[in-house]
């Protein structure tokens, strides 16, 4: 069962009237992003929605700005979906946690977090979720650009030779290089793609 | 001075912290999670992800869009079915097109088999890890080679299928496939019958899961848990009937409910899913009609993947996959590759609530707990 | 109430009914289903698909490949890697010279067959692929790649007469077309 976009539009307008509301799409955007918490709220307690499930948070990356999108079911009531979404600057993608509200939000932001960068405040447990602490950069961000593996950095001849691994002098100095300029190993994209 | 000390007060107990995991054999692959323990008793735990981790995400937002297909088989790689019904119909969703009468039949069989094939697995490996030493698992697994021979002669591979296309499926099913379907659904209640003969009323195999491992249905609800998990929590929540995509609402079936939330409920749940699996496969197999197997529309498609454009939009579909809701958010600009591309995988967001389960449980029983989620680290660490 | 311990009971009886009957019952219906592989083989599946391969007809050299590239642009993987010949002006042949398949990235998925338009490409049976290393040796190059027709025909019977019927009547098509030019020129 759907529910018209229209309608919870209509009805959010008039119940929170403070709240900026733009449609896109088949989805409401909020234009800001610290209304995000009311609104969800709202949905979930409304008994005309009953918006009891988060299904799916992600991130986007738009190039002037991240997004990042909500679907919402109802269990209770067995409608849905309805679609959510704020946009961040990349300089300060701040967004508010959903997890005090839905606990579903919990794995799905962390992940959002870790691959887009986007960062969910009052989130319990803000941790990369599949790359490690250490890691630098959100890999699905559209200008995100790859480690080469080939090249060794310092930390990585550190660790070697700590396990008394020998290492020839001329990777050792390309690290050092590396090191000076304070820039990861990025892989050279081939002029040509292949295809 | 402090040594003297501790032992003095021999009531109290240090916690101990261990990793659980990533290479043990119970936990379906390479996953970790950090357990503290007081004695034998789980007083905290975390799960650990990435070890598998390739970004499927972002292989795919440089494929096009036939080309992502395959890469979905191995997402979850006991039943590819359903991870390709789900891309599928949600590139038919962006891209506006039908499916003929004959492949949603084709489909919907083939789904259910592969959920068959997911739930005897599970089930199987669920006991392996209670104790019950691959007894039961072996004749899980000889009923899952027949389907899995058939899987072969109609996709053409036993696991990574890539039978699905959009709108339709990749090849036909002859009269011999459909007789052979017959036969294994006709066999299968009987197997199912000793299969619960060995298991539901054994008195182990109940004292180890009853009322271990108790999810309420307000927080499964809350936390996003879905399939049969949640179900066995009493949750009345089925994406086949809520949602009737593809042919669903066409068949009769019923949704089997949990009481207690436990793992034996989730056991249960399971075998009666196969019980409504079959029901599902017998109407239709006796309604499936003549006809095309892709849209005509998408046929140029097959032999030109390249240049398919969908229009420029987004559509979040969803199906009912064995091990609760996979969803897929697909978000085009019009070249042949998608913009966006994210899966909403079941088995990561069910194990959202490991943790509050395994709580005060002593550290035999989050084996079984783990198991009785049914996560696959393909999907997981995607 | 049941009496405590007849769960364990009943399912020893399962047990023990599958022991005893998997001496006398055939494989499908709860026999023996074990297959000892290397000496005894079950029976090849038509559509099983595996690593792909390049038919050729009568000999090596008339190979159906013309190295269009849509294969190697399809292939999810990249795993495809076609030069096209040049003959002795510089022009292209419209035959590979180099076709290298990368089996270490190979992931059987099968587009490469279904979008080839010149029926030249196929997946293969064989699955008993080994290399000392993971690097060279997995990449195939075209000479072990070529397998004749007749092997295609041996693997994949129903759909092989399927292509070889299309493969006849494009050729008489062709041969038909040819014709009409002597009779408009006769005119």
């Amino acid at each position: 069962m759907n529910i018209p976009i229209e309608e919870v539009k209509k009805e959010l307008e008039a119940r929170l009237p403070d709240v900026k509301l733009r449609l896109i799409r088949d989805s409401i955007l909020i234009e800001n992003p610290e209304d995000l918490p009311r609104v969800a709220l709202f949905l979930k307690e409304s008994p005309k929605f009953l918006l009891d499930y988060l299904s799916s948070v992600t991130g986007a990356d738009y190039l002037t700005f991240l997004e990042s999108v909500y679907h919402f079911y109802s269990m209770a009531t067995k409608q849905g979906p309805v679609a959510l979404r704020v946009r961040v600057t990349k300089n300060n993608p701040r967004v508010p946690s959903l997890v005090p509200i839905y606990r579903s939000a919990e794995l799905q932001e962390r992940e959002a977090y870790d691959t887009f960068g986007i960062i969910f405040e009052g989130h319990p447990d803000p941790r990369r979720l599949f790359m490690w602490e250490e890691f630098q950069g959100y890999p699905l961000r559209k200008d995100y650009e790859q480690e080469d593996t080939e090249v060794l950095e310092a930390t990585d001849i550190a660790w070697l030779e700590a396990r008394g691994i020998e290492i020839p002098g001329e990777m050792k100095e390309k690290a050092k290089a590396l090191q000076a300029t304070n820039q990861r190993a990025i892989a050279q994209k081939p002029e040509k793609p292949r295809n | 001075m402090e040594t003297t000390e501790v032992l003095k007060n021999t009531d109290a107990t240090q916690i101990l912290e261990i990793n659980f995991g990533p290479q043990h054999p119970s936990t379906h692959g390479v996953f970790r999670m950090t357990v503290q323990l007081d004695g034998e008793k789980i007083c905290g735990l975390k799960p650990v992800f990435g070890y598998l981790h390739r970004n499927h995400e972002q292989i795919a937002e440089n494929l096009p869009y036939a080309a992502i297909m395959p890469y979905t088989d191995r997402l979850d790689y006991v039943n590819a079915l359903a991870n390709n019904f789900g891309y599928a119909l949600t590139i038919e969703k962006l891209a506006g097109f039908e499916v003929p009468e004959r492949a949603e039949y084709i489909r919907v069989i083939m789904a259910e088999l592969a959920r068959i094939v997911n739930h005897i697995t599970v089930i199987g490996f669920m006991l392996n890890d209670l104790g019950a030493f691959f007894t039961p698992l072996l004749y899980a697994f000889r009923e899952r080679e027949r389907i899995l021979d058939l899987f072969e002669e109609i996709t053409g591979s036993r696991l990574m299928n890539n039978y699905f296309r959009f709108g339709g499926v990749k090849r036909d099913l002859t009269n011999e496939n459909l007789a052979a379907i017959q036969k294994i659904v006709s066999k299968f209640p009987a197997f199912l019958k000793e299969f619960e003969a060995l298991l539901t009323k054994n008195e182990i195999l109940c004292m180890r899961c009853q009322n271990i491992g108790i999810l309420s249905g307000e927080t499964a609800t809350n936390a996003g848990i879905t399939g049969p998990v949640l179900r066995a929590s009493g949750v009345n929540y089925d994406i086949r009937k809520v949602d009737g995509y593809s042919i669903y609402n066409r068949f009769d079936f019923k949704i089997p409910l949990g009481e207690k939330g436990d793992v034996y409920d989730r056991f249960y749940v399971r075998v009666l899913e196969i019980r409504e699996s079959l029901k599902i496969l017998e109407q239709a197999l006796t309604k499936i009609p003549q006809g095309e197997i892709i849209n005509k529309k998408s046929l140029p498609l097959l032999k030109m993947p390249r240049n398919f454009k969908p229009p420029v939009g987004e559509a979040y579909g969803r199906v009912e996959s064995p091990k609760g809701e996979l969803g897929f958010y697909v978000v085009s600009d019009g070249t042949p590759q998608p913009w966006r591309y994210h899966v909403r995988a079941p088995s990561l967001i069910n194990l959202t609530v490991l943790e509050e389960m395994c709580l005060g449980q002593k550290i035999a029983d989050a084996i079984i707990i783990l198991g009785s989620i049914d996560i696959v680290l393909g999907e997981t660490d995607r | 109430m049941n009496i405590f311990g007849s769960g364990v009971f009943q399912g020893m009886m399962v047990t023990l009914k599958n022991f005893l009957t998997s001496y006398f019952r055939k494989p499908d219906e709860g026999g023996i289903f074990t297959v000892q592989y290397p000496e005894e083989r079950e029976k090849a599946i038509e559509n099983f698909r595996n690593f792909p391969f390049l038919v050729y007809d009568g000999s090596p050299e008339q190979i159906r490949c013309v190295a269009c590239g849509i294969c190697e642009r399809e292939c999810p993987p990249k795993c495809i890697h076609i030069e096209m010949a040049l003959d002795v002006v510089g022009k292209p042949a419209r035959k590979p010279t180099v076709f290298d398949i990368d089996y270490g990235l190979c992931m059987n998925c099968g587009i490469c067959e279904e979008v080839c338009p010149f029926d030249s490409i196929f997946m293969d049976h064989a699955f008993e692929v080994t290399a000392p290393e993971r690097q060279i040796s997995l990449v195939r190059p075209k000479k072990a790649l070529l397998k004749s027709n007749e092997y295609f025909q041996k693997i994949r019977p129903t759909l092989a007469a399927v292509i070889d019927q299309k493969r006849k009547t494009a050729e008489e098509k062709k041969k038909a077309a040819i014709q009409p030019p002597a009779t408009s020129e006769s005119k």
